[in-house]
């Protein structure tokens, strides 16, 4: 570990911090439906999108109906793509002549990007013609994002209304959030990264004649607009198979700085939106608070462990740090920090191979997303998420004083514990569920590259991304199989709507409450005891369960990696 | 339920639509037309051309074997460097493949070189494939066969590596690192020079 390398982890966490409040005004300002500065130039077309598709953004939904409203929206989104992945090769824009997808590689992408995981079971450049990653995959990289924080939206409405029956409007939340907030945000962002080095172009791809007078052929393609709205939307789906490692989606130290406060600042800016909705900008801070100190522990034994190296190449007389599957520019420092962030939120875009990474460098990653990626989080997916915890949080206080607990004005009962519980339950129950299945069937056996603790680990990394919704890989494991690319693809389905149900069944049902008013006994929702219980809960409830896994897993890889034994 | 489905089709369809055309189409085209306009070196690839020939990419990396170049890193894309099948080994930790691959390429280069120390970028394959950089220790370590193989002076080459080497913005933004497409043409440059 070098100084600075923790310069940059403290500029990054500094920089994430700054970030949040001016981020969380403009949320907020959303949230609330008021006018901005961009309404003047794009008011228009939020007004033509509503006219021609006959929605009344000013009509007030019930949590059913906003929810019956973004599914069957993300369904028809969904099919779209779905065909434009199996017409491929009869559509324009495809240089270089790919042909139509297999019934269960669409099957799986189109799921994937739907529901922000961006789990690719193909490698970009091999596999989809420029009109596939513009038409079919940039839109979902916008509104799966847009999705999430509309969600959001719904599930701060739910604390912040008192004895309402609805919770806004579904497209008024999505169309906004994309026009005011991802669009402009986005041109900004591809025209940096264009400037820095990024291909945008419609040309399929060149031949050099290199130095030593060999061919190569290098893919190019529309890379910098995907790559602005994979960051900033967490979606994670790179251009290339090797997503932000690849030096065309992440050319520079630059780049990738900006693409790791694009992965945490709408997620960071969610808390403080938070806290405005509630009318205690403190609130959010304390959600903030509990998250870097998951955020920083992380980063800790992730560092410490690829700088410390692994002591087999060691014996060979390679010293210093993991540098296997990591890129020269990035270094040990950048994509570590990258590795964690990346889990954290819902993003799932890596600079390095994490299959590479020793056993508890890759470790962190993977207990990061079975933690449901409520550090940061998806944008909207984290914030729901936590508050999720939040509620089993202010539960166990309420249990341990003897009274029932209320959170930001509202009291917490059994129907929020049961609804709450029901969402967390699904990680585990689908994560291990279908680790277990791969595990003893022939078809999930034959995926593994690695052999021994390293290939369980990368069939549940690859389980835990797809129900987590991550999308990052142990990419050694063979997914392009009808067995992975079907398991997964409903894992992802389940592991993304089976927690928004009830999370917006709870929103619903608070909205509904009256305010509770704050008294000497209420539990303070805002200190370092209420973070340190956080912190607690997220840890119990949200880890304990995968331990044994992560046992015969990295734990197993790791103590082999120190004794010498190889597989 | 049945009439709030119904009543959700017709937003839900024409908004996929009209999203599609936005977000699908607009924003990318426009956006390949602005980068074409503003930049056009960077939005086709950052090419370098000699002669009318494409010779290779200042961003993306190409393989250099032979031991008139500085070598680049062990890449998995493909048969090695190769830009239509980016890849990583992902091989993990204790992979016998790995160790045996990282063993053999130690053997060789303590062959040619003894007595070195190995930097780790020199015998680990990238996560890209497509590396273009190496370590300023990885490219002092060729320095001696370059020189020798070239019949140039090692101080010269030397000296070629160290203005070559691109240090961290602002002092620990990325790592210290040299660009091997640079170097290597520098190096071809400097051989063109008569001879001291």
């Amino acid at each position: 570990m070098t100084f600075q390398g923790w310069l940059l982890i403290a500029v990054f966490t500094g920089l994430v911090l700054a970030l949040a409040k001016p981020m969380g005004l403009w949320l907020h300002a959303l949230y609330e439906g008021r006018r901005t500065p961009l309404h003047r130039l794009l008011g228009p077309v939020e007004a033509g999108f509503y006219r021609l598709s006959g929605i009344d953004p000013t009509e007030e939904q019930g949590w059913r109906r906003y929810a019956l409203h973004m599914l069957v929206f993300n369904f028809a989104a969904l099919l779209f793509t779905y065909l434009v992945l199996r017409l491929q090769g009869l559509l324009p824009l495809n240089p270089l002549g790919y042909a139509g997808l297999g019934q269960d590689l669409a099957f799986n992408t189109a799921i994937s990007f739907t529901t922000n995981t961006n789990w690719q079971s193909y490698g970009g450049e091999s596999t989809m013609s420029n009109l596939s990653q513009m038409l079919g995959l940039t839109i979902h990289n916008f509104l799966s994002a847009a999705t999430g924080i509309a969600l959001a939206f719904a599930l701060f409405r739910g604390f912040a209304r008192r004895s309402a029956a609805t919770i806004g409007n579904f497209w008024a939340d999505c169309t906004r959030v994309t026009l005011y907030l991802l669009l402009p945000l986005c041109v900004l962002l591809a025209l940096f990264y264009i400037a820095s080095g990024v291909p945008q172009t419609l040309a399929g791809s060149v031949d050099i004649t290199t130095l030593e007078g060999a061919k190569q052929t290098l893919a190019l393609g529309p890379v910098a607009s995907q790559e602005a709205i994979k960051m900033l939307g967490t979606n994670g789906g790179g251009f290339f198979n090797v997503n932000s490692s690849h030096p065309f989606e992440n050319p520079t130290a630059l780049t990738n700085l900006v693409q790791m406060l694009s992965i945490f600042a709408i997620g960071a800016g969610l808390t403080f939106a938070f806290g405005k909705a509630v009318g205690n900008p403190r609130q959010g801070w304390a959600i903030l608070a509990a998250m870097m100190v998951l955020f920083l522990a992380g980063v800790t034994l992730a560092y410490w462990a690829e700088a410390a190296g692994n002591p087999i190449f060691h014996s060979l007389g390679v010293m210093g740090g993991n540098m296997e599957g990591k890129e020269v520019r990035f270094g040990i420092a950048a994509s570590s920090l990258f590795a964690v962030i990346t889990t954290a939120a819902s993003c799932g875009a890596v600079n390095a191979m994490h299959d590479s990474f020793t056993a508890l460098g890759g470790l962190i990653p993977l207990f990061n997303m079975q933690l449901g990626e409520v550090v940061i989080g998806g944008v909207g997916a984290g914030i729901y998420g936590f508050l999720l915890f939040a509620i089993l949080a202010i539960f166990v206080a309420g249990l341990m004083v003897g009274r029932t607990p209320e959170y930001v004005g509202k009291k917490i009962e059994a129907r929020e514990v049961k609804l709450a519980v029901l969402a967390i339950a699904v990680l585990p129950l689908m994560i291990l569920g279908l680790s277990a299945i791969a595990s003893v069937t022939p078809a999930g056996l034959a995926g593994p590259l690695n052999k021994g603790p390293h290939g369980f680990s990368e069939i549940l990394y690859a389980f835990t991304s797809a129900v987590a919704n991550n999308g990052s890989a142990f990419a050694g494991l063979s997914a392009n199989t009808p067995f992975y690319n079907g398991l997964l693809g409903v894992a992802m389905w389940i592991g993304r709507f089976f927690v928004i149900i009830p999370m917006l069944a709870i929103a619903g049902g608070l909205a509904a409450k009256r305010y509770t008013p704050e008294t000497a006994g209420s539990f303070p929702t805002t200190g370092p005891l209420w973070t340190g219980l956080l912190v607690g809960i997220i840890l119990i409830v949200g880890g304990l369960t995968f331990l044994p896994s992560l046992a015969l897993g990295p734990v197993a890889d790791h103590i082999a990696m120190v004794r010498g034994q190889l597989f | 339920m049945n009439k709030d489905i119904l009543s959700s089709l017709r937003p839900a369809l024409v908004m996929t639509l009209l999203f599609a055309l936005l977000l699908g189409l607009a924003y990318p085209l426009a956006l390949t037309g602005l980068g074409q306009l503003l930049f056009p070196r960077q939005a086709n690839g950052s090419l370098v051309s000699e002669g009318g020939r494409v010779v290779g990419s200042t961003v993306a990396g190409q393989a250099f074997t032979s031991e008139r170049y500085f070598n680049s890193r062990p890449s998995a894309a493909g048969s090695g460097y190769d830009g239509l099948a980016s890849s990583g080994s992902n091989l993990g930790p204790t992979s016998k493949a790995l160790v045996d691959r990282v063993a053999g390429q130690v053997e060789s280069l303590r062959r040619a070189e003894p007595g070195k120390a190995i930097p780790a970028d020199l015998v680990t394959a990238s996560a890209s494939g497509l590396d273009p950089h190496i370590s300023p220790e990885a490219a002092r370590y060729q320095v001696d066969r370059i020189a020798r193989v070239r019949n140039l002076s090692p101080a010269d080459v030397r000296a070629l590596v160290d203005s070559t080497v691109e240090q961290p913005l602002l002092g620990f933004f990325g790592e210290p690192r040299v660009n091997l497409f640079e170097l290597n043409r520098r190096l071809d440059a400097l051989r063109a020079k008569p001879a001291a």
